[in-house]
């Protein structure tokens, strides 16, 4: 064998193991979390600690529902701000913009994607929160600090602009063009072909931009943290703080070895977000390598 | 008259060109990919120091029967070979067969020209150095000798350092031969190659390619059938994974003894 | 036919709720960078880039950030330079050592996207345990494997998409020199060189910025980042930090290195927009 030969298999053999080290991580998170929260579901039953609602870790109550509802009242006022205003435009940019308008926004969806969750927190309390407190709360006669699911709700929104908006804009433009042409020599306005032909032949690109939209939503740590008010209480309006999985985990970590099985409960709350994060975002890159492959 | 029977099909199959000492000899070839039968029974010997030109219908195989004879069609998902391809005697689907000698022995001139992202000396100086070139003046002489070649030192010689990208392609489409001819092939091996070129360009490779068949064994696939006609010396014409008619080009192209052959020349098949 | 003018009418409403959507995305940016700015610049100074927190910092007497910035470069050069040595041959295996669309690429490749969107909380927390098994405290060291892991997915999948869009035939051109798959590799990277550093810059603005997964295993600290098994200021920690506190003074520090951090990943994108545009000119 000469020196040639040689080096290319050991390139080979190299790479496949950092391949399949790097794969091994699924592993490793689901073992390592798995096996921390077994304590926890030793002593309570899985649907109890999904379902209760006292969360006192000194008594050995761990009801997890507050930070469920906690989460879902967040990813959910996200979606309900995004997703209309990114299908909106997302089509604005497809099917009515110049190229050079285009150019100039998809670009601009990049930075919005690059700039860090920490800073998305800033803005949060400099601009959303005390927004609520003093201009949108007060149309509905509420006093609130601001510090609510709603703040948390609306920076996540922003949060999710990017990601939904550079799929929803690529997957509206596989749709062929003598689709519209059909639709449009039918009569149709515009507007009437979006809804009828294109909305509908995207949908699938659409709710897989949505889920990944709600999997970055339902993971996102530090910026949700920082405005939501994290009281461990089910909130009950959109003005009521919440207190979401991941800052549960973030807010308390520091405490969690010297609490009889603190430790447990966060590993399960990190394991709970890795599953749940993991089948949506399963679920949506399928969506996404069928239409692909379809395209 | 002759009829479209199958028996005749596997008659024609079987011819073996009688030549000296045949360069490469396929032997009871059969391709699969996914399932599916691409090439059924292939026996070919394709004759030295002449060239050859696949052709048939798009689809039909042609370019897979390109792709085994170096084993490029390995990198294919779901590809199973049967059978066997010799080149000098030697089985290049043999267990002891080493791909990437295999593949020096046989150029490719592919559809469009793929200079490699450097100057146009490195480009031609490449392959010498990857099979352990490293002696400067022996690399010069080889990267001149083979621009002279291929007729593309007079208009290059001055800007050796430049990048390949900035010739106009059919130059491009030169160096590319060049590139190919500098590790020494024994066979050239041209996918379409003048697919992507202008007329001008692509009457210069075909003349490059008629004066090179007197070093070299050279197989072409083409779906033009007056260029097979232009420059081969045999056809191959290859119908739905199977060869139909093998032989001098006049006997295929003007006395097709098959059917199928008969409407594809004449042009009904496509 | 008056339901012409109904429908013409429906389509203006449409196209104006459009045109407001796109603003008001596009418009959440600049607030975002604007807020920040408006709050951070009268805050920001020399003195709060070039030095190190002095005795009172967190109370608002004199010091800076530069523990944080250092610690943050430190961490994320070493992070995105381990993930990229780490990215890069395992793309080059799933596209050149292994066949195209197999079973292994297009598993691998699915479960790289997937990894992408994990949070940084979970990467965190399970590196915090391992960790605290382990024996090893707070750390650089454990910052860098958390934030290696989280950026491994993102250069895997870039330069993916990168290699994918070479045409095949430049593969096969240069095995029938009889080049080896090693050798094909090399000249492939350099046909995506410019698209290489856009990947890892991409890595390394998500490097620096993360917050959740250092959080749990990198620490703070007041020093400047020298060792590596002893914990390290990052500037988005030091962001939060100051944020979290009731004084001003301190409260002002946090949109100032905000407005730093804006400023640091900023850069990155307008380096990232140009070699992203060097690479399309690149292609054949």
């Amino acid at each position: 064998m000469n020196l040639r030969l040689i080096k290319d298999s050991i390139v080979r053999n190299l790479s496949a193991i950092l391949l399949f080290a790097s794969l091994a991580v699924v592993l490793l998170i689901v073992l390592g979390l798995g096996s921390k929260s077994i304590p926890l579901l030793q002593t309570e039953k899985l649907g109890n600690i999904l379902t209760e609602s006292i969360w006192s870790p000194l008594k050995g109550n761990f009801g997890f529902l507050p930070f469920i509802m906690g989460t879902v009242w967040v990813t959910f006022i996200s979606l309900i701000i995004a997703v209309p205003l990114c299908i909106l435009a997302s089509v604005y940019l497809v099917e009515y913009a110049s190229d050079r308008l285009r150019n100039l926004v998809l670009p601009l969806m990049n930075v919005l994607a690059a700039i860090p969750p920490v800073l998305y927190g800033v803005w949060g309390i400099l601009f959303v929160v005390p927004g609520i407190s003093q201009f949108v709360a007060p149309l509905f006669g509420v006093h609130t600090t601001g510090y609510s699911v709603f703040a948390g709700g609306i920076v996540l929104a922003v949060m999710i602009f990017p990601i939904m908006i550079s799929i929803m804009v690529e997957v509206l433009l596989t749709i062929p063009q003598e689709l519209k042409a059909a639709s449009l020599s039918l009569g149709a306005t515009k507007w009437e072909t979006i809804q009828k032909v294109i909305l509908k032949k995207a949908k699938p690109g659409i709710i897989a931009a949505t889920v990944l939209g709600v999997s970055r939503a339902f993971g996102e740590t530090v910026a949700v943290l920082m405005v939501c008010g994290n009281i461990p209480k089910v909130p009950q309006s959109i003005f009521d703080a919440g207190y979401p999985i991941p800052a549960l985990i973030a807010n308390n970590f520091g405490e969690m070895m010297s609490i009889p099985l603190y430790d447990s409960a966060l590993m399960f709350a990190a394991l709970l977000l890795f599953v749940i994060i993991f089948g949506f975002n399963l679920l949506s890159r399928i969506i996404l390598n069928r239409l692909e492959e379809k395209a | 008259m002759y009829s479209l029977s199958s028996i005749e099909t596997k008659e024609t199959q079987n011819i073996i060109f009688p030549t000296t000492q045949p360069h490469i000899q396929i032997k009871d070839l059969n391709v699969h990919i996914e399932g599916k039968h691409i090439l059924k029974n292939i026996n070919l010997s394709i004759p030295n120091n002449s060239i050859t030109s696949i052709i048939g219908p798009s689809g039909c195989g042609k370019t897979t029967l390109l792709k085994t004879l170096n084993r490029l069609v390995d990198d294919t998902k779901g590809v199973d070979v049967t059978g066997s391809v010799l080149v000098n005697g030697e089985d290049i689907y043999g267990k002891h067969a080493e791909v990437t000698h295999i593949r020096k022995k046989m150029g490719l001139l592919s559809q469009k020209p793929f200079p490699l992202p450097m100057s146009i000396f490195d480009n031609v100086a490449y392959g010498p150095r990857i099979h352990g070139e490293r002696d400067k003046k022996i690399l010069k002489g080889i990267v001149e000798t083979q621009l002279r070649n291929v007729g593309l030192w007079e208009e290059v010689k001055d800007r050796l350092d430049a990048s390949a990208t900035r010739l106009s392609i059919g130059q491009q489409q030169r160096l590319c031969l060049a590139r190919g001819l500098a590790v020494k092939p024994e066979i050239i091996l041209g996918d379409e190659s003048t697919s992507a070129l202008d007329p001008i360009s692509t009457q210069t490779i075909e003349n490059l390619l008629v004066e090179l068949k007197k070093d070299y064994t050279i197989v072409l696939v083409t779906h033009i059938l007056r260029q097979a006609r232009r420059v081969s010396d045999y056809i191959i014409f290859v119908y739905n994974g199977e060869i139909v008619e093998f032989g001098k080009t006049e006997d295929v192209l003007l006395h097709p003894k098959n059917e199928i052959t008969q409407q594809y020349v004449k042009g009904f098949i496509t | 036919m008056a339901n012409v003018k109904t429908r013409l009418l429906k389509e203006n409403i449409a196209k104006v709720l459009m045109q407001l959507s796109g603003i008001t995305i596009t418009g959440s940016l600049f607030l975002i960078v604007g807020t920040i700015l408006y709050k951070g610049l009268p805050y920001l100074s020399w003195e709060m880039v070039s030095q190190l927190p002095q005795g009172g910092f967190y109370i608002g007497k004199e010091g800076g950030i530069l523990n944080a910035i250092l610690g943050s470069l430190y961490l994320g050069t070493v992070s995105t330079g381990l993930a990229t040595l780490i990215g890069i041959p395992i793309a080059i295996y799933l596209n050149v050592y292994v066949k195209n669309g197999s079973f292994l690429a297009r598993t691998s490749k699915l479960i790289f996207d997937v990894l992408f969107g994990i949070p940084s909380i979970v990467y965190g927390a399970i590196a915090f345990s391992v960790m605290i098994w382990m024996g090893i405290r707070a750390s650089l060291l454990g910052g860098i494997i958390t934030i290696t892991l989280l950026t491994i997915p993102i250069v895997v999948r870039t330069i993916d998409e990168l290699l994918k869009t070479i045409p095949i035939d430049l593969k096969h051109v240069t095995s029938s020199l009889g080049a080896t798959k090693w050798e094909v590799a090399k000249i492939l990277l350099r046909y995506i060189k410019p698209g290489i550093f856009t990947a890892i810059l991409l890595a390394f603005g998500r490097a620096i910025g993360d917050v959740a997964g250092v959080l749990l295993t990198t620490g703070f600290s007041d020093n400047l980042p020298i060792y590596i098994d002893e914990p390290a200021a990052t500037l988005p920690l030091a962001i939060f930090f100051q944020l979290s506190s009731p004084i001003p003074e301190v409260q002002g520090r946090a949109y100032a290195s905000a407005l730093v951090l804006t400023f640091i990943i900023l850069f990155i994108v307008i380096c990232t927009h140009y070699l992203a545009s060097k690479q399309k000119k690149h292609k054949i």
